[in-house]
């Protein structure tokens, strides 16, 4: 194992400095209304965490997995039944091994990807979605025999302190969403990472040169479902507060991929810009219809307009920009800093070359 | 022992009709991806859009059931002629993953327009054909078959033998098999591309109309059919994406597999274990055939 926390450059710190300073001070001290942590920040924490892991396997990978709503379940699920069974495990410990659980079916169901792709990886890993959440459905035993069909999620305990108030659960996900942040981008820059995207650019190439396409697939795979894992356990335990398996049904897994891909494929901050569009832009054609319209438009009508939207969005960023809003917010910020500075020839041509995507 | 014979046959049977449904959807698919190498993740969305079109033009605008259809059909040339001209066409040199990701937001677009345009409450669609078993076979073969199970099943065969004489026997046909192994070289010897695109786009809307009249009739025409059509997928990994009987047999070993498991294994595991066996079953065919009973091997070169 190499070292995880050391290759962070100068530019990196200041990143994470100004992240952290507004995350966790500035946020909680000018926002106090609970809405904004409850249905705003909290999911936005979850979903871009589990963005993060269809990231790994779709962005970083190139592999076209379509099953983030089922490792989430299997994650939710196996925290559930940890708290439940094993108390001595605590809550950070059930958390670790609720993400090794939902792994172990990222495994299962990645191994496909040995033979296949494209498609054909997508409909085997559809299979994991329909069967996770049939499993749950089915067996009482992962739902306590619980007759409702919705669960009650424990409360959150870390070393003997509740964790109940919006804001201390808010805390609890920028602490997981941080440190899984941080791995996932050094594990992107380091060797893990290079593998990932030598498979994704050339899998033939990057075989003949060493890579081992059995252990990077399984383990994209792997740390994949892990992440998926994490975010679903924290996604009921935080935001939902309850746990059915409906609420991990194929349109999550949609809502996922959109994420992924509108964000900006292959990049860690486009997991979150896309979770934060893909969640606030509901919020704002609500804000939109209810205030400009007052009411007049049809709720249903709303959010079927808001479909359109985000499949007009997917359409479009696939002519346009396939790197998705990263890109777009690299293109921007790299404009403007040569309009700021000199004529820099070298940093305008890198913003103007497209990378063609394979 | 006859009783449990009879029972299984009628099993059986009722899964083979309801696997033509599945075909029906994987039709659409496999006509779009053998002229285009595209893979259209829309199609059920199409399903679902023309569908609702068509029962939105008869009971909102009382417009006769024929015109209605006719009416539809056009809706979808139209769906067609946009989705060439607005995605296809800027898409032309992309990745084959780009393509499908696109059809995924095409897919999201057409879902969304529908609900808009027609609502999002349940539609219950006559065709005048009842889902109930037929009496006559019935009396004389103790089967209780749905006659709704037998026209799909017809319909199926009806539009697989004339797209199957289309394609192999016409000239319209021998362009969209050009188009399909290389597009590029068939536009350079004269076949109209944008044409064969838009004629195929338009087949695979009229053939979704068509899929979408069958589910609907049975399940309702509502938002749920998207799903369902979702298990078009792994017919078409069975029967291989390129081949249209291969969409037939995919559909009716899916159908058939499904409903015997879930007859007979089914009870074991609390039921419902059709949601994931079509996958599951998708899984095994791509470890050992991945191009599918009928399809073309694909030779990937570095």
């Amino acid at each position: 194992m190499k070292p995880v926390f050391m290759t962070y450059t100068k530019k990196d710190l200041i990143n994470l400095a100004v992240c952290m300073v507004l995350s966790v001070l500035i946020i909680p001290t000018f926002i106090s209304t609970e809405y904004w942590y409850t249905s705003i920040l909290i999911p936005w924490l979850c979903l871009a965490l589990a963005t993060i892991g269809q990231q790994i396997v779709m962005g970083y990978t190139g592999q076209l997995a379509l099953g983030a709503a089922g490792f989430m379940a299997a994650g939710a699920f196996a925290m559930f039944n940890l708290i439940l069974r094993v108390p001595d495990l605590g809550f950070v410990g059930s958390l670790i091994v609720s993400g090794l659980i939902a792994a172990a079916f990222g495994i299962l169901f990645g191994l496909p990807s040995l033979k296949v792709r494209g498609i054909y990886l997508m409909v085997a890993t559809l299979a994991s979605q329909f069967f996770i959440i049939w499993m749950i459905d089915k067996f009482g035993w992962f739902k306590n025999y619980d007759s409702s069909g919705i669960i009650t999620a424990q409360d959150i305990v870390i070393l003997g302190k509740p964790f109940t108030t919006p804001l201390a659960m808010y805390f609890v996900c920028l602490a997981v969403t941080t440190v899984l942040t941080l791995l996932a981008m050094n594990m992107a820059r380091g060797s893990t990472g290079r593998n990932w995207m030598a498979v994704r650019d050339m899998d033939i190439a990057a075989e003949s040169m060493g890579v081992s396409l059995l252990r990077t697939k399984v383990q994209a795979f792997a740390i994949s479902a892990f992440y998926c894992g994490v975010a679903g356990a924290l996604f009921a335990f935080c935001y939902l507060k309850s746990l059915e398996p409906v609420a991990f049904d194929i349109k999550l897994s949609f809502k996922i991929l959109f994420m992924c891909i509108l964000g900006g494929l292959g990049t860690i901050n486009g997991a979150f810009i896309g979770a934060a569009f893909i969640l606030l832009f509901p919020v704002l054609l609500n804000a939109v219809g209810n205030n400009v319209f007052h009411g007049a438009i049809d709720a249903t009508i709303i959010s079927s307009i808001e479909q359109v939207i985000f499949g007009g969005l997917m359409i479009i960023f696939m002519i346009y920009e396939p790197l998705g809003m990263a890109k777009l917010w690299e293109t921007l910020k790299h404009n403007i800093k040569s309009k700021l500075t000199s004529l820099d020839i070298t940093s305008l041509k890198s913003s103007k070359l497209k990378k063609p995507r394979k | 022992m006859v009783d449990e014979l009879l029972f299984f046959m009628e099993v059986l049977v009722g899964g083979l009709l309801a696997g033509t449904m599945y075909s029906l959807v994987a039709l659409g698919f496999v006509l779009i991806f053998k002229a285009s190498a595209t893979f259209n993740f829309s199609q059920g969305a199409m399903v679902f859009f023309s569908v609702l079109a068509f029962c939105g033009f008869m009971q909102d605008f009382n417009i006769p059931f024929v015109l209605a259809f006719i009416l539809a059909a056009l809706l979808m040339v139209v769906v067609g002629l946009c989705t060439e001209r607005l995605v296809l066409r800027p898409l032309m040199n992309a990745s084959e993953d780009t393509v499908l990701m696109a059809t995924i937001g095409l897919g999201y677009v057409l879902e969304g327009l529908a609900q808009a345009a027609w609502g999002v409450e349940v539609r219950r669609l006559d065709l005048g054909i009842g889902d109930f078993p037929v009496p006559w076979i019935a009396d004389n073969l103790k089967l209780f078959i749905s006659a709704l199970d037998i026209t799909a099943g017809l319909v199926a065969a009806l539009m697989i033998i004339g797209l199957f004489l289309l394609f192999k026997y016409t000239k319209i046909g021998l362009g969209l098999r050009a188009v399909a192994d290389d597009a590029g070289a068939a536009s350079s010897i004269g076949i109209p591309l944008k044409h064969i695109m838009l004629l195929v786009w338009s087949a695979a809307g009229v053939v979704a109309l068509v899929a979408g009249c069958m589910w609907g009739a049975r399940a309702g025409v509502q938002f749920a059919l998207v799903d369902l059509a979702l298990k078009a997928l792994p017919v078409l990994i069975i029967g291989g994406f390129s081949s249209i009987p291969g969409a037939i047999i995919g559909g009716l070993i899916i159908g058939a597999t499904e409903k015997v498991l879930e007859v007979y294994i089914g009870p074991y595991f609390g039921g419902a274990i059709e949601g994931w066996a079509p996958y599951v079953l998708a899984i095994f065919f791509l470890l050992y055939r991945p191009e599918g009973l009928f399809g073309e091997k694909i030779i990937r070169r570095v």
